[in-house]
């Protein structure tokens, strides 16, 4: 069954972890979870194939953790914060992995992310209807003087 | 009666609690982070609260996909600092405070707050990175946690709505407690950033300062955020800032923001800090000073640190 559409699905460049995710990725999570015991990340990285058989996964999400394509592992149902778990074993970062996932090297995302990181400008939207109101909001008094031109939303993955 | 004499606001990015702990907070790129939080330990050391109910969320430490509790209260005698992966932070044991914990449960359970206690349970660096920031790094921490943990992970969290809501029956409850306790709110996470996906490294100082703003002026705003934006403007992970708001509908509607604090970056994320007391209408303040961040040495930070603003209001 095709996966259902949602409001967020037109966020770009995110996986949205939601219910219908963890249903699916239940078993990379519980992989992931089980490299927080040291026994497991050495039996893992022993044969990592054989581990993998523990957990039913299927034969795309054992390519995807073989490969390290934490996208992939995300759009199948993992979570950043379980799949970190597998960064850390083979230890990554948080951020090591960050740069992973936008195809940066190590040192272009650490300098776009001390320029300010990434834009939400252009990043908003794939189908581009969303025009980027915010109401978190400008504080009311400032909303007057600063009233900007209306944002023009591009989709993109940045 | 037990009242909450404050509200805290913080982020609690990792990276921040591995700086710590690996005695970096001298290099450039983490000194324009700390610095931030001189005057907020200060001001923690003279507020000396007897207990610290905290809201943060569990990063598949104490909770896999096996059970995901939206609000779970930690009732325990203790909480010991959890293995992320990397060995436990050298952090002390967190105490709780079982007594007020299980009245707080009793009260907002009755309040219709279907929250889960919970007997047994590991901390992440969701919890001990805000007590080393605002408590550095003692040997044992100076008074009792209750930790609430919320699920932000599984989509979908509580709404702003919720969270400010289930604030409102924590005082409550607190204030029916009959022991004087000076108890101290903690709201943690965010601000804006994405640590997943192609579009991982989002930043958006625009709605986190709107956000800061709106917290001490018109939280009420704030609870109408519905997820969407939460995730399109302040990144998938920006969401967390939900949490903010438990703490602060503990508060009363008008608040003083006594001090604040943002940066970008750390690791990945936006640090924004604020501290709130109950309005104190006829009592006299000092006037506003302004506080300029230390200029980091290395060049390369420069840029970022200009960005970087502590802000006392009032103090």
């Amino acid at each position: 069954m095709a996966r259902q559409q949602n409001d967020y699905d037109d966020i770009p460049g995110t996986f949205v972890f939601d219910q219908d995710r963890s249903r699916q990725g239940y078993g990379i999570n519980m992989f992931c979870m089980s490299l927080m015991k040291d026994e497991n990340r050495k039996a893992f990285k022993a044969d990592e194939a054989e581990y993998l058989k523990k957990f039913k996964l299927t034969p795309e999400q054992t390519q995807a953790v073989l490969k390290r394509d934490y996208n992939r592992l995300l759009e199948l149902g993992g979570n950043i914060y379980f799949t970190a778990k597998l960064g850390a074993t083979d230890g990554h970062s948080f951020r090591h992995l960050a740069a992973l996932m936008t195809g940066s090297s190590q040192d272009q995302y650490a300098d776009m992310m001390l320029a300010g990181g990434r834009s939400v400008e252009g990043n908003r939207s794939r189908s581009g209807k969303e025009s980027g109101k915010d109401t978190a909001g400008k504080p009311r008094k400032a909303a007057k003087s600063k009233a900007k031109a209306p944002k023009k939303s591009r989709s993109g993955r940045g | 009666m037990a009242r909450i004499i404050a509200g805290v606001s913080s982020s609690h990015v990792p990276a921040i609690g591995a700086a710590i702990d690996n005695h970096q907070t001298e290099e450039p790129y983490w000194k324009r982070v700390f610095s931030g939080f001189e005057k907020s330990k200060e001001w923690m050391a003279k507020a000396k609260p007897d207990v610290v109910i905290l809201v943060y969320n569990d990063h598949a430490s104490a909770f896999s996909v096996e059970m995901v509790p939206t609000f779970a209260l930690g009732c325990a005698a203790e909480f010991p600092p959890a293995d992320e992966g990397w060995g436990p932070r050298p952090v002390p044991v967190v105490k709780g405070h079982p007594q007020l914990a299980a009245h707080i449960a009793q009260s907002v359970i009755l309040d219709e707050f279907d929250i889960t206690v919970v007997n047994k349970m590991e901390v992440d660096h969701g919890l001990t990175v805000p007590m080393n920031l605002l408590f550095g790094s003692p040997k044992e921490w100076p008074c009792p946690v209750i930790p609430l943990a919320v699920n932000v992970v599984l989509y979908p969290p509580p709404t702003g709505h919720r969270c400010f809501m289930l604030g409102r029956a924590i005082r409550k409850a607190v204030e029916s407690y009959p022991e004087d306790l000076r108890v101290v709110m903690f709201g943690t996470g965010g601000m804006s950033h994405q640590i997943s996906g192609p579009r991982a490294g989002l930043i958006n100082s625009r709605f986190d300062k709107a956000f800061l703003d709106n917290l001490t002026k018109d939280p009420k705003k704030l609870t109408r955020i519905p997820h969407l934006e939460y995730m399109r403007e302040a990144g998938a992970e920006g969401i967390e800032m939900v949490m903010w708001l438990v703490m602060r509908g503990a508060l009363d509607d008008k608040v003083d923001e006594v001090y604040r604090f943002y940066t970008v970056p750390a690791s990945n994320t936006a640090v924004g800090h604020i501290i709130l007391e109950p309005k104190r209408g006829a009592a006299k303040k000092p006037a506003a000073k302004r506080t300029a961040a230390r200029k980091p040495a290395a060049s390369r930070h420069k840029r970022a640190a200009a960005r970087t603003k502590i802000q006392r209001v009032r103090g």
